[in-house]
């Protein structure tokens, strides 16, 4: 049964892979099949959940896959925003006039992109690990190409180069913590498990660990969007299609920092906390320095979007620094809420952009009394990223600056926390331009914009609760994240 | 082949990896990088073939038969296909570093990777991890030939390279990560090298030419 519950992760979106495949993408029929899909996905995920919680950690023979409270709380956020992002690929499919084999494209690589994040979070050892996150850069490639224009084909360029590069930087680094783990008298296997190789910490040698360790980290970040190989992040999210941006920002950035608190939990025990804080640290401030900075200048909503999930993995990266037991918890309730609102966002923005020229802030004017229900949508998705209660994003956000102050932090979180203001100022004013001011001149042309349907708007509402809610209580997930939380942070 | 001669051959076989990698930077001429590439996918097999004679193991001598045929064969000619018609006249024409100065880089990139790989030969000195130094500095080389040229292909070939260095490095200090790794890895690369492949070609047809000069529209 648990093997069941391990294996559905992977298997469920391979077979909407496989039917995508072979019978198209039909707009009244197949396209629901991605939802149905996702939906058992996430019931998988709440059984493991409740498995994980009550009897520990469980794994496939050989310990290829496994499970604990942190893969299950990650596989909750790969399938709750995966459920979201297929309930809206058929509108969005339909309002872009996308021919039948680009859509069934979509459809495939899509769904292959779902099943790598679950393998990553699922995975049993650090070269499957690997190999899954590197997955998700070569299934995404043509997701961020789909629509073939010029400025899409050139962030998919960057995106395929700048992170396969990077991947292989983190391979390296996972090659000679295999080699460090050889002479500390593991083998196979065993050498690249993090429980195993956590256990024979002290055998490691600290030198060859220390390199390892830092390449591992700065290869993973890079697909996590921290500096310095950040550069692919702003072009992929702007030009993907909404509900891949959404998936992308969502959860792979998540399981990107999620492949980096493994690394961590290796690395604590033989190098000591020391030197991942200095590390993740410098990284997070420099993040967040960076995405502070360029959003205050910023033209394109799209591209606003994508530097607020900068600031947030910035925000991120630092709990990881802090590393305690209270910092990995606000952590996770972070990638949760974040995950959630920053779906909403991108799938609102993806509407709003089918409705207007461009992706450009100017273009977009006083859209509250045009388009009251989308504006709102919008509004309360941005309102949620800025950490306004009740979202998720508030609790967490007191969490982190909580468990700085208690760590001894103080100084790098008020850093953060000054840029993350910053951030704060911009996006509210970029965001206000967009939705409010005088109404523009009627189209010279006469046609008025597509209307926006309530039944659209469902996915996007859900989302909304989901966020609130985990804001207010975190009612039965409550022990998981607990669990989850004690698995890699310090006492 | 005996014990004195290993180190000799071994030694011979990562002389001619780390000086492919410094011709891609010297060389011009796409067509000739590629060459070069495939040259030194079949230096990295005989790498790993010395290693599995030296430590009589079948599965490293098979590992070794893979790697040249991926290496020096499939990744060659699918970059050769990406070059198109165009092989003749294809060069590399302003890179933002020049020749003169890549070369000196080079050098120093090299020093660097011996000065990195210090803990790594202390840990275990043995003549194979002797020559970590020179697939280290094919890693460096392979990321600098990937952020200072311009042209598409080239910057493939960039990426090809700091692949080759990392699998050298894997071998010499571990006789290579677990099979289902390393079958993973191979798996992921060329589909990486397909998928660039594919954008080449679309890049191509949506710009006229594949020089990344070109790709100026995603900015702040």
């Amino acid at each position: 049964m648990t093997i069941l519950l391990l294996l559905a992760p992977i298997g469920l979106p391979l077979a909407a892979a496989l039917l995508y495949a072979v019978a198209g993408w039909r707009p009244r029929t197949t396209a629901w099949a991605g939802v149905a899909s996702t939906a058992l996905l996430a019931a998988d995920a709440l059984g493991l959940a409740g498995t994980v919680t009550r009897a520990g950690p469980v794994h496939t023979a050989g310990a290829v896959l496994r499970a604990d409270a942190l893969s299950a709380w990650m596989l909750l956020g790969v399938a709750a925003v995966a459920l979201l992002a297929c309930w809206a690929s058929p509108a969005y499919l339909a309002a872009g006039h996308t021919s039948a084999a680009q859509a069934r494209w979509y459809a495939i690589l899509l769904h292959l992109f779902i099943a790598a994040m679950a393998t990553a979070v699922l995975a049993g050892n650090l070269g499957i690990l690997w190999v899954a996150v590197e997955a998700t850069t070569i299934v995404t490639a043509f997701l961020v190409g789909h629509h073939r224009s010029r400025t899409a084909l050139e962030a998919a360029w960057k995106y395929v180069v700048i992170c396969s590069a990077a991947i292989a930087i983190a391979f390296l680094g996972l090659v000679l913590l295999y080699y460090a783990a050889q002479h500390a008298g593991l083998s196979g296997e065993e050498a690249l498990d993090w429980t195993v190789l956590a256990g024979h910490a002290g055998q490691l040698d600290p030198a060859v660990t220390r390199i390892a360790v830092g390449l591992a980290v700065i290869g993973f970040g890079a697909k996590a969007g921290l500096v310095p190989l950040h550069a692919w992040l702003p072009d992929a999210h702007s030009q993907a299609p909404a509900p891949v941006s959404a998936l992308m920002s969502g959860v792979l950035l998540p399981v990107a920092l999620y492949a980096v608190l493994r690394v961590k939990s290796v690395a604590d025990p033989a190098l000591g906390a020391g030197y991942l804080r200095t590390l993740l640290t410098i990284l997070a401030l420099a993040t967040l320095a960076l995405a502070a900075v360029l959003l205050i200048g910023q033209r394109d909503f799209k591209r606003m979007l994508a530097y607020s999930s900068m600031e947030h993995m910035g925000l991120i990266a630092l709990a990881a620094a802090i590393g305690t037991r209270l910092a990995i918890a606000a952590l996770l309730l972070h990638m949760a809420g974040h995950g959630l609102a920053k779906t909403v966002a991108f799938l609102s923005s993806g509407h709003i952009l089918h409705r207007h020229a461009g992706s450009r802030i100017a273009d977009v004017r006083a859209l509250a009394t045009r388009m009251p229900l989308l504006a709102g949508l919008f509004g309360l998705a941005v309102l949620a990223l800025l950490g306004f209660p009740p979202a998720a994003l508030f609790a967490s956000e007191l969490g982190i600056a909580h468990a700085g102050a208690d760590a001894g932090m103080s100084w790098a979180t008020a850093a953060a926390f000054v840029f993350v203001v910053v951030a704060f100022a911009a996006i509210t004013a970029h965001t206000g331009r967009m939705l409010l001011g005088p109404p523009p001149a009627a189209a010279a042309d006469g046609t008025a914009p597509a209307v926006f349907a309530p039944a659209t708007a469902l996915p996007l509402v859900a989302g909304l609760l989901g966020v609130v809610a985990l804001g207010i209580t975190l009612g039965p997930v409550a022990g998981l994240l607990q669990a989850a939380a004690s698995t890699v942070g310090a006492p | 082949m005996t014990d004195t001669s290993y180190p000799l051959y071994l030694d011979l076989a990562a002389g001619l990896f780390l000086l492919t990698a410094v011709g891609v930077l010297w060389r011009h001429q796409l067509a000739a990088m590629i060459r070069l590439f495939a040259l030194q996918g079949a230096a990295l097999a005989a790498i790993v073939a010395i290693l599995g004679v030296h430590q009589h193991s079948l599965e490293l001598i098979l590992v070794a038969l893979g790697l040249g045929v991926l290496r020096a064969g499939i990744l060659p000619y699918l970059a050769a296909r990406a070059l198109g018609d165009s092989a003749a006249e294809a060069r590399e024409t302003r890179p933002v570093v020049n020749v003169a100065a890549s070369l000196l880089a080079a050098a120093a990139l090299t020093l660097l990777a011996y000065a990195v790989t210090q803990p790594l030969v202390a840990l275990a000195p043995s003549p194979a991890t002797a020559i970590l130094p020179a697939a280290v500095a094919v890693v460096l080389i392979g990321f600098f030939t990937l952020v200072t040229r311009r042209r598409a292909l080239s910057q493939v070939v960039g990426f090809l390279l700091l692949d080759n260095g990392i699998t050298a490095t894997a071998f010499l200090a571990a006789a290579g990560v677990p099979l289902i790794v390393e079958l993973g890895v191979s798996f992921d690369l060329l589909l990486v090298v397909l998928v660039l492949q594919v954008l080449t070609t679309r890049l191509r047809t949506a710009f006229g030419s594949s020089d990344l000069d070109e790709l100026r529209e995603l900015h702040d």
